[in-house]
């Protein structure tokens, strides 16, 4: 039966091509503009770390004065270097991070590259596991590194690949500032999207090409960069930054269930209390915890023109979708006759309506093949756009897959309407005006 | 003439569910143009924002020190340097140090205060270090006081914190502070524990940031006399005599590496002229701007395809009616302005519904994405827009219904 009606419905939008041809690029550039956004969201408002972004969460504090004290306003998004430390060595968490951003000069050994600058990351030792960043050769470094100020460094595979031709470099030199580092381990390919563990670089970079010990970073007065933020009278002064009024670092803990969270929760406002006590803050404590996702959510990490653009296209879509309705409807109804004849020779109610529906699915299967071509189109156009997650913009299967669901759920449903007026029709007066 | 509206209402009963489908497609439409065309609006207008520099002659070169140990002095040393081979380059005009420029994206600004204890600061600025030649390199329009003297000038180290008792601010900025117009001579507070005088005032001068928050204090920026010394590298700002850009662009880079090779000057976009900074840093604006005009674009064209396809449909269907009113003596113009009155009260209708579509819209995103309220004349132009696209669209399957002959009425089906 229902190769009978694909026939009927081939021969049908055979009949009346131009008008074929329109309902089906209308459903392609509904589906095509829809998918190449929603794609983009999609990649844009993933999980940077699926499995385990649950456990990983981001603590804040309000270490500021009373200067522009409003209750319950947010605490600062970042840490100072005292809290920071205080809570690293609590150890309260199954594991701990304390971080900033970067950059260093880098000498290459070989003389036939000129000194560049690489963005750098200054971390603790807890940061690889943490955030499970695959090794491909050695390992990180550890607490004892740490307290040591040990000039190691675990650097990606890029930059493995420009300094050491791709080589195992675990043990070689890696000079920095005009001081010898040894590379311990080499990163495997790894981009957490968005760039969670510090948003001020930019939302959608790459990581960093360099990981060097926090302590080793201050010992050696290396470059950093991001956001900080200070008050009262601390200016963040390059050889002060340990004891400034400022928050300029990132925390980030593990904790593996609900009950370690509660307790880490209890745990900041206990330590707020002890550094008020203290006479080190001055604000009742005011702390958050947020998990991984939370905290994106909370910054707004997708960019407000994508999620416009989203929006955009679905209307788009909307449009697209009422129009081939309506052409449908135009075209079923003028078919008033033959469907009479169709009914008159036995055909029931149900039978007629389901060949509509094959037609109209035919057309949404059509649409949906020609939307994924320009949706490919559509990402291959964002993919050669300036902007940082301009490379991470390509279809994934559970979104190639939206997209046929979408296709064909979409003109179905645009189907309904039109086929089931058809199907309203009374046989007799069709046949009587013959 | 005497259009028949009553005849064309009940007609259209018969066909309510394609009438109201193509009405609601305009509507929506109407409501999806309006607003994209307010943000283009918006977008285009970010894009041609006056900087006040000579964007025709000058270029940057943001230059990097390769070495990061040495002392203030050292690199203050290698500046002046670099500056004087640069300024007597043939084709170069003037030569500045700078920590940024205006459109660089993102930037230095400081919360501005009158008074030192005052608590809720009057407004923001974006801040520039330059010397002497800043003004002139950039080729800034000076309109009150005047430029700094060589001897105001003091060197800065790395992120160190120095408040010159100068200041030039822009006009925007003066205006905002003394809104009586008397800003020469008088001091404001910029995060620093003295006062800058102001000596001088730009008009226009464009902060770094073209984002949000940077609108909010739009044009609002100082300049301080401070020639950076920052370890880290410096901006050179570079203008060229007129029509020499490009040899000026090729030259300069040449002349410093001839003054020291211990510097990282990024050969994709270390040297940068005015046209590639203002693409740069409103590429999100012009790309956006140019993915809603064809949006756009494109929305209006599957609409009229859609009239064009739904009104061949209805004429084909009855033809053996327009042949009997042809029969009984319509003419063809008759039956011409009978389509093109059907087309015009079901767009009309669509529009009015539209109307209200499209403020909700404006409504909503004031509310999810805090645009600005759209001007009426928007609406307008869209409301017109859709006008004469639905007759236009209607034009093609009218004529053809105006051509079925009288004879029609005698055949059957």
């Amino acid at each position: 039966m229902f190769q009978y009606y694909l026939d009927l419905a081939l021969r049908s939008l055979k009949r009346n091509k131009a008008l074929t041809a329109l309902m089906v690029f209308a459903v392609a550039l509904g589906i095509g503009a829809s998918m190449t956004t929603l794609t983009v969201f999609h990649v844009l408002s993933g999980d940077p770390i699926p499995g385990a972004s649950g456990t990983l969460f981001y603590p804040q504090l309000d270490p500021q004065d009373m200067d522009g004290y409003q209750p319950g306003k947010e605490p600062p998004a970042q840490v100072t270097w005292i809290d920071g430390m205080n809570l690293l060595r609590a150890h309260r968490g199954v594991r701990q991070a304390l971080m900033t951003g970067g950059a260093v000069p880098v000498q290459p050994a070989q003389s036939d590259l000129d000194p560049f600058f690489s963005d750098a990351r200054y971390t603790t030792a807890d940061f690889f596991a943490m955030f499970q960043a695959p090794f491909l050769y050695g390992h990180g470094w550890n607490a004892a590194d740490d307290d040591a100020k040990a000039r190691v460094a675990v650097i990606t595979r890029k930059l493995n690949d420009k300094l050491f031709g791709g080589k195992d470099s675990t043990g070689q030199t890696l000079r920095i500032k005009d001081t010898a580092f040894r590379v311990i381990g080499v990163l495997g390919d790894w981009r957490p999207n968005p760039h969670f563990y510090d948003l001020n670089t930019g939302g959608y970079r790459g990581v960093e090409d360099a990981f060097l010990p926090l302590t080793t970073f201050r010992d050696l007065r290396l470059d950093r960069n991001g956001s900080m933020d200070c008050w009262g009278r601390g200016g963040g002064d390059e050889d002060h930054l340990e004891t400034a009024t400022c928050v300029w670092l990132q925390f980030w803990v593990q904790l593996d269930d609900a009950s370690q969270a509660a307790a880490y929760k209890q745990f900041l406002v206990n330590y707020s209390r002890e550094q008020h006590d203290l006479g080190r803050f001055q604000r009742p404590p005011n702390v958050r915890l947020r998990s991984l996702m939370q905290w994106l959510d909370y910054n707004k990490v997708v960019p407000s023109d994508v999620r416009l653009q989203v929006y955009l296209a679905f209307g788009f879509l909307l449009v697209c979708l009422v129009n081939t309705v309506g052409l449908m409807l135009a075209k079923f109804m003028r078919r008033a006759g033959e469907l009479g004849v169709r009914r008159a020779l036995g055909a029931s109610r149900r039978n007629v309506f389901a060949q509509l529906l094959v037609e109209s699915g035919v057309i949404g299967l059509a649409g949906g093949l020609g939307g994924l071509g320009l949706a490919l189109l559509g990402l291959w156009a964002v993919r050669h756009q300036p902007s940082d997650y301009a490379e991470l913009a390509r279809l994934d299967p559970t979104m190639l897959l939206t997209t046929f669901l979408l296709a064909v759920g979409a003109s179905l449903l645009a189907g309904l309407l039109p086929a089931w007026r058809a199907c309203q029709v009374a046989p007799a007066l069709q046949l009587k005006s013959q | 003439m005497n259009i028949q509206i009553r005849p064309i209402l009940i007609a259209l009963r018969r066909h309510k569910a394609g009438t109201a489908l193509i009405a609601l497609q305009i509507a929506l439409t109407l409501a999806i143009v309006c607003n994209a065309l307010f943000i283009i609006h918006q977008r285009l207008a970010n894009l041609s924002q006056a900087s006040g520099v000579d964007e025709a002659n000058v270029f940057v070169i943001s230059n990097q020190w390769a070495n990061a140990d040495e002392s203030t002095s050292q690199v203050d040393a290698q500046v002046r340097a670099d500056l004087l081979a640069l300024r007597q380059l043939p084709g170069v005009l003037d030569a500045a140090p700078a920590s940024g420029y205006p459109l660089q994206g993102g930037g230095w600004d400081n919360l501005v205060t009158m008074t030192l204890d005052q608590v809720k600061p009057t407004t923001d600025a974006a801040v520039y270090l330059g010397d002497e030649h800043f003004i002139n390199a950039l080729g800034l329009k000076l309109v009150a006081g005047r430029n700094f003297r060589p001897d105001e000038v003091s060197v800065v180290g790395t992120q160190q914190n120095i408040t010159p008792a100068t200041v030039i601010v822009s006009k925007a900025l003066a205006d905002r502070l003394f809104p009586d117009g008397k800003a020469l001579g008088k001091s404001f507070y910029a995060m620093g524990t003295t006062p800058s005088t102001i000596i001088g005032i730009i008009d226009p001068l464009h902060r770094q940031g073209v984002d949000l928050s940077s609108n909010r204090y739009a044009g609002q920026s100082l300049i301080w006399p401070l020639r950076s010394a920052d370890v880290r590298g410096i901006h050179y700002i570079v203008r060229a005599k007129p029509g020499q850009l490009a040899a000026a662009m090729r030259e300069a880079p040449k002349a410093l590496l001839a003054q020291s090779r211990m510097r990282i000057i990024d050969p994709k976009d270390g040297i940068q002229d005015y046209a590639a900074i203002r693409q740069k840093v409103f590429e999100t604006d012009r790309g956006m701007a140019v993915l809603m005009a064809i949006i756009c674009v494109v929305l209006l064209a599957v609409t009229a395809a859609g009239i064009v396809g739904l009104t061949s449909f209805w004429v084909g269907q009855r033809r053996k009616q327009i042949g009997v009113r042809r029969a009984l003596g319509a003419r063809q113009r008759d039956i011409l302005s009978y389509f093109l009155t059907e087309n015009l009260l079901i767009t009309g209708g669509g529009v009015l519904l539209g109307l209200l579509l499209a403020i909700c819209m404006n409504l909503w995103l004031m509310l999810r994405f805090a645009s600005q309220p759209m001007p009426m004349a928007y609406l307008i132009v869209g409301v017109l827009l859709l006008l004469v696209l639905g007759q236009g669209a209607v034009l093609a399957p009218a004529l053809k219904a105006s051509r079925v002959p009288p004879v029609e009425a005698t055949r059957s089906v």
